[in-house]
């Protein structure tokens, strides 16, 4: 039997090369799409240079007034509480629903239920009007026993609290799901691999089950930020002076309603954009010793 | 090729076996239900020191459930196994045991290695890391002496050069020394293997039996789940070939696996060498 010659190996085909190659099909389609979406985006642009509608004098003006900036600063505080009483509370209430003590177990359950389904408006108007069910908050035994502590709802209820324990304990029954998910998402294996090492429980979850569950808990938990950067504009119900309400207050004086509307969403988007590039990094960070292939689009003519 | 691995007679100093006469492992009745599946019916084994046991029967014998329950990653639901004397997971209080906390079963772990079938390396690790981390949180070992012991285990399973890869970018059979290396760096006083060769192909499975056999003949006390004839044949001292969660055939390896009493165990080791060829 006669086998073929063997071409000499070389590094890659050179042009003269025998080597058939697969080439993607032109697509004429594309250009027209490209052409479409051009046309749409300098409509836009045109609109927005030229329609006086928009008063962007105005907009710029407010842009960096003291009123915006404070709601500002208020709005970044809240939202970073909330999501840090969040997270909190999201672990706690995982770890709990993953016990296998059927009390946890219960507890965890319920808070999720009961926070997970009421409406967060509701929650905060509750909280917010916490003095007319109990006019003293303590601390101390229920049923007639003795009271260690005692202050009267109003003083320890501001809009400040009232909002970040509305929008906290809900975020915290949210996050608990999210955290929840991630922790499941970790093969068994890796416990009992890093028990059998001798690893006590706290450590099993710090050191070995955590850090991989991060890699499914940031992308939904950005999303939880970014969510909440902007729903902490529902507080301006219970009067906290935050971003959203900090425009309506002055465009309900001088009803320049749409350029203040525009300033409060550039604010929201400048904000989200620094989040979005921060949780790119994070999610990278916890990638690491994954090698994630993640594959670029790519426009070809 | 396979680079030949050889673990040198010094690392006997390391694991510095203990030549006793009480048995390091005392398996004493056990019984094991999952669900409605009685998976351990009354098993009795010992172990002594410097021996190697491989665990050998059909799947579904019982023999990782076994190994399990060796370790406490499960509890028997019957009888006590005894490491060092020490009951496993429990403590004697009279004539009752009381279930330890998981704290000091976790102490109790520290001392005996486990391999898994699926290697089960920390992924978010590199290879130093994964050996490295529980002589120092567990043992509280220094960085310096950790990773110094952890070069020369690499050393040993010959990977010295990927102790700053991830355990992804590494084959099955490089994956499963790391973690022999990485059960090694707790100086344990016993090894289990969980069928340490099942989820790798020929070629590598031979480069791990290769620092097994290492393992044995610096005189490490083993307890193998396998389905390699050859490799128990070779190696092992004991042979205990189980079926529907009993131990049906025990004894020195040789006499075992060559001319085996039990018809069944007769049958299954003429199965696994038909497999093997």
């Amino acid at each position: 039997m006669n086998t073929s010659a063997i071409a000499p190996t070389q590094e890659w085909p050179g042009p003269d090369s025998q080597a058939d190659q697969i080439v993607d099909p032109p697509r004429y389609g594309r250009w027209f799409a490209v052409l479409a979406v051009a046309t749409a985006l300098a409509w836009v642009a045109f609109q927005l240079l030229t329609n006086p509608g928009f008063q962007w004098e105005i907009v710029f003006r407010y842009m960096l007034s003291p009123s915006v900036l404070t709601g500002i600063a208020m709005t970044i505080q809240l939202t970073l509480l909330v999501m840090l009483m969040g997270v909190v509370i999201g672990v706690v209430v995982a770890l709990m629903r993953m016990s296998r003590d059927p009390l946890l177990n219960m507890c965890a359950h319920g808070f999720v239920w009961f926070f997970r389904g009421t409406p967060v408006l509701v929650q905060l108007v509750f909280w917010y009007n916490l003095a007319a069910l109990f006019p003293e908050i303590g601390l101390g035994i229920p049923f007639g026993g003795p009271k260690f502590i005692e202050i009267p709802a109003t003083v320890a209820i501001s809009s400040f609290t009232a909002a970040m324990l509305g929008l906290g304990l809900n975020e915290g029954a949210y996050m608990a799901e999210i955290i929840r998910a991630g922790l499941l998402s970790v093969d068994n294996g890796q416990t009992e691999a890093s028990k059998a090492l001798g690893h006590k429980p706290f450590q099993t979850f710090r050191v070995v089950v955590l850090p991989q569950a991060m890699k499914a808990i940031v992308p939904p938990t950005g999303n939880q930020f970014i969510g909440m950067l902007k729903f902490t504009s529902i507080a301006s119900v219970v009067a906290l002076h935050e971003l959203m309400h900090s425009v309506e207050t002055i465009y309900n004086r001088t009803f320049e309603t749409m350029p203040l509307l525009i300033v409060a969403a550039l604010w929201y988007l400048i904000m989200v954009s620094i989040l979005s590039v921060a949780q790119y990094f994070i999610e990278r960070h916890y990638l690491k010793g994954w090698q994630a292939e993640v594959v670029q689009p790519q426009l070809q003519p | 090729m396979t680079k030949p691995v050889s673990i040198t007679p010094d690392i006997a100093a390391i694991i510095a076996p203990r030549v006793e006469s009480t048995p390091l492992v005392q398996i004493s009745n056990v019984w094991k239900k999952r669900g409605n599946n009685v998976v351990l019916k009354g098993v009795d084994m010992d172990v002594h020191h410097g021996k190697v046991v491989c665990l050998l029967g059909p799947s579904g014998a019982g023999k990782s459930t076994l190994l399990r329950c060796i370790n406490a990653i499960e509890l028997p639901d019957r009888g006590i196994i005894y490491i060092d004397g020490e009951a496993i997971g429990a403590r004697r209080e009279g004539a009752r045991f009381i279930r330890l906390p998981e704290r000091e079963i976790s102490r109790q772990r520290a001392d005996i290695g486990m391999v898994f079938q699926n290697f089960n390396l920390f992924p978010h690790l590199s290879v130093l890391e994964n050996i490295i981390d529980a002589p120092i949180r567990v043992r509280g070992e220094s960085k310096a002496t950790a990773t110094e012991r952890a070069y020369e285990l690499l050393e040993r399973v010959g990977l010295a050069n990927k102790a700053k890869s991830y355990p992804r970018h590494l084959s099955g059979g490089q994956q499963q020394r790391i973690a022999i290396a990485r059960a090694l760096a707790m100086r344990p006083k016993l090894m289990l293997f969980d069928e340490p060769t099942s989820a790798l192909d020929p070629h590598l499975t031979d480069e791990v039996l290769d620092v097994m056999k290492g393992l044995a003949a610096a005189g490490m006390t083993m307890i193998v789940v396998t389905h390699e004839i050859h490799f128990a044949r070779q190696v092992a001292d004991i042979a205990a070939v189980m079926a529907d969660g009993v131990i049906i055939e025990m004894g020195p390896s040789k006499d075992v696996l060559t001319r085996p009493s039990d018809p069944r165990t007769r049958k299954f080791l003429a199965r696994s060498l038909q497999e093997d060829h």
